[in-house]
């Protein structure tokens, strides 16, 4: 990167530009500098509010001449720091429950924060309500204005009925506006609902847009749409709105007025089951072990997938061949997986097995030939024999869990 | 199990693609559940219409009979299945999650358990076992996992994907199977008089926005292979090595149990 100092023309442009989301990123932070004819410039609007000039005139330079340009432009452009958005004295409140699966915000919580912001409008504010321990510092990214933590034990595990019970003391604490909830499997379908049985009030439910006052929501078997005035609980489905993308938001700290009640929960959490990974459906499975035609020894394969705890897959020539059955094909005319894991040993990467695959998050292939395609998807391409590897993957892992017996007793 | 008072709640389904009146697929679901615990004691209950053809379906199921408070289309089936089950001895209550026809917003259950007083879980996997007036009920979560929870009756479940499939209706014993209608006062839904129904629309597609900061940043974005892995290649390396580092992977991403 050479020293050359160099006018930015568009940073200069954003700068004029008030209406610009990066404005305010964009405005020197020196209120004093040197112009280009020796004489003292300063910024009226960073000295002070009602800055009067020497003349008595309150004076503005929109010339831009002073503003954007001055940085050097560097190549690796420092993050933006996005413009605060402040909100002291609410007019309203918008309450907003994220699911926070694995203690984070998913898109569909982002997607909710942006509707929510939609509502709370310049002068509302959107208040975040989560629950148990918090790995996510993003709030302010999210869209959220306020946020309230409620923590302690009652909240660890499956406890509708508590959590329940703390929107309740929300709700009179408080009093949103509106409460917003995503539309899910994974607790905000389910909590939104008891919150709604409870409160009397009646939802929108699987909401996908809202405008103009009013909101759409899926209907039945999802052929009709119920349009509606928005009510004042909404559980809206993923992508129902952009998330907020141009504003960092102060996501203060609030208590609640008053403590939450508890009382014996008439549901008891026993934790969680052992599934068999076979019987998992090859579609909702998290952990996927897949062998195609490069594998030499099926009972390796299946020995290995047991000791894995993985669900099996298959390519399409496997299948074919009668190695394993049709319900266990990946790819395009078998089932397209979503698998946070995707092991596929022994498989070429066939277009049409590689669409398939397309929403798995960690891929790692087994292959013996260095070009082919699988090894060019994968996370983690591996250059060897299958069986070799699967011998040797088990091992290791025996040993693992032997170890881990040892360390237990 | 076998005095278990078990009462499964069905609507009227529609195909997805034909919109052709069917048994709706979670309804069929709790019946299954229902049968498997109770058999032929089981009572199934539908608020509506009588003469609909397509309550016949589970019928076929292997039910002898098939209660019908009677209601006019549209109306609110809440209130009508409060009366009848706070006047029976009803001890556990199988719902679908969510109705294939109407709104469909799947809050049945919820206000009935609130109405009732009665717990709720919902996405109900299996029953495992029902005793001294507790019950082990398995839940269905996402990702095919379950969680076992205990519940003291009555209580009401609702079950949706992850509940056994049902067994197919057959043609005799629903045309065997009889309807039997009974009085209910008529309730009205408030909400269509202020909502509408539509067709519904196609939900328009995301778009990949990428919020790079300069043009260049945006273009290559746009134009990276999407299936770039950009990832680690391990060639000529002793089989043990390779699976240290597979190993490693699934460690990391915490799939190894
Ligand atoms: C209309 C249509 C639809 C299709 N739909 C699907 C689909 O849904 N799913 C699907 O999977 N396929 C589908 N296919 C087939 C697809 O095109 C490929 O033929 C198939 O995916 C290839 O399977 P494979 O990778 O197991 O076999 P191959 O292409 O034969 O690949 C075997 C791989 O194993 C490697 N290998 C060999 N020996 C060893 C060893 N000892 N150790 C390690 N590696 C070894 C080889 O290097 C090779 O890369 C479809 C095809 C068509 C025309
Ligand atoms: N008219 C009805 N009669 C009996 N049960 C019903 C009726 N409508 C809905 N249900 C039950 O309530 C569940 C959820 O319905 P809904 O709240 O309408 O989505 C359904 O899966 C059915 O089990």
């Amino acid at each position: 990167m050479s020293d050359i100092i160099r006018r930015d023309p568009r940073a200069e442009w954003i700068a004029r530009n008030r209406l610009h989301p990066l404005h305010a990123a964009m405005q020197k932070s020196d209120t004093r500098w040197m112009g280009p004819n020796g004489l003292i410039r300063k910024n009226p609007h960073a000295l002070a509010a009602g800055f009067v000039g020497p003349s008595g005139l309150k004076r503005i330079d929109r010339s831009g001449a002073e503003q954007g340009g001055g940085q050097k432009r560097s190549a690796p452009e420092t993050a933006v720091r996005l413009p605060l958005h402040l909100v002291e004295q609410p007019s309203h409140l918008v309450a907003v429950v994220p699911d926070m699966v694995g203690g984070r915000l998913g898109s569909h919580d982002r997607d909710v924060f942006g509707l929510a912001r939609q509502l709370a409008g310049a002068t509302g504010a959107v208040l975040a309500v989560v629950f148990g321990q918090l790995r996510e510092d993003a709030f302010d990214t999210a869209g959220a204005d306020r946020l309230l933590i409620l923590e302690g034990d009652a909240y660890d595990g499956y406890c509708p009925e508590q959590r329940l019970l703390a929107l309740r003391a929300v709700e009179s604490g408080f009093a949103p506006r509106h409460w917003l909830l995503p539309d899910s499997r994974s607790g905000g379908g389910e909590l939104g609902r008891r919150l709604a049985a409870s409160l009397g009030e009646r939802p929108a439910t699987r909401v996908w847009q809202m405008r103009d006052g009013f909101c759409s929501s899926r209907a039945g078997a999802g052929r009709e749409d119920l349009v509606q005035p928005t009510p004042r609980l909404v559980l809206a489905s993923a992508e129902c709105a952009e998330p907020v993308s141009d504003t960092r938001h102060e996501a203060r700290q609030v208590e609640l007025p008053a403590p939450v009640i508890s009382h014996l929960p008439r549901m008891e959490d026993l934790g969680a089951v052992a599934v068999d990974p076979s019987q998992i459906p090859l579609a909702e499975a998290e952990f996927i072990l897949s062998g195609g035609n490069g594998i030499t020894d099926w009972n390796l394969f299946h020995r290995a997938a047991a000791i894995l705890g993985a669900t099996e897959g298959a390519s399409r020539v496997a299948v074919d061949d009668g190695h394993m059955p049709r319900a266990r094909q990946v790819g395009a005319t078998g089932t397209w997986v979503t698998a946070r894991v995707y092991l596929a040993v022994g498989i070429s990467g066939a277009i049409q097995h590689l669409q398939g695959i397309g929403a798995c998050e960690k891929v790692i292939a087994v292959n013996l030939d260095p070009g082919c395609d699988m090894l060019k998807r994968a996370d983690l391409a591996v250059v060897g024999d299958s069986a070799a590897i699967l011998q040797a993957l088990i091992e290791r892992v025996a040993a693992h869990r032997q170890g881990g017996r040892r360390d237990a007793a | 199990m076998t005095d278990l008072h078990v009462v499964a709640l069905v609507s009227v389904g529609a195909h997805p693609t034909s919109g052709r009146p069917r048994r709706a697929e979670q309804d069929a679901r709790a019946v299954e559940l229902g049968l498997r615990l109770a058999g032929e004691q089981l009572q199934v209950v539908h608020a509506g219409d009588v003469a609909d053809e397509a309550l016949r379906a589970y019928l076929g199921m292997g039910l002898p009979r098939l209660t019908v408070l009677e209601q006019p289309p549209r109306a609110d089936a809440l209130p009508a299945l409060v009366e009848h089950l706070a006047n029976s001895p009803a001890q556990l209550v199988l719902t679908g999650s969510q109705a294939e026809t109407g709104e469909g917003s799947g809050m049945l259950p919820y206000l009935l358990a609130e109405r009732l007083g009665w717990p709720l879980v919902v996405g109900l996997a299996d029953i495992e076992s029902v005793e001294n007036g507790q019950a082990l009920v398995l839940q269905a979560l996402p990702r095919g996992q379950r969680r076992r929870l205990r519940v003291r009756l009555p209580f009401l479940a609702s079950v949706d994907n992850g509940a056994p499939a049902a067994r197919q209706s057959a043609f005799g014993p629903a045309r065997r199977g009889q309807l039997q209608a009974q009085e209910s006062a008529p309730a009205v839904d408030p909400l269509l008089s202020v909502a509408t129904l539509q067709p519904a629309r196609l939900r328009p597609k995301r778009l990949k926005v990428v919020s790079a900061g300069s043009a260049a940043e945006r273009m290559r974005a746009a134009t990276r292979k999407a299936t770039g892995g950009g990832g680690q290649t391990l060639e000529g390396v002793s089989p043990q090595a390779a699976a240290e580092a597979i190993f490693n992977v699934l460690l990391d991403e915490g799939v190894l149990r």
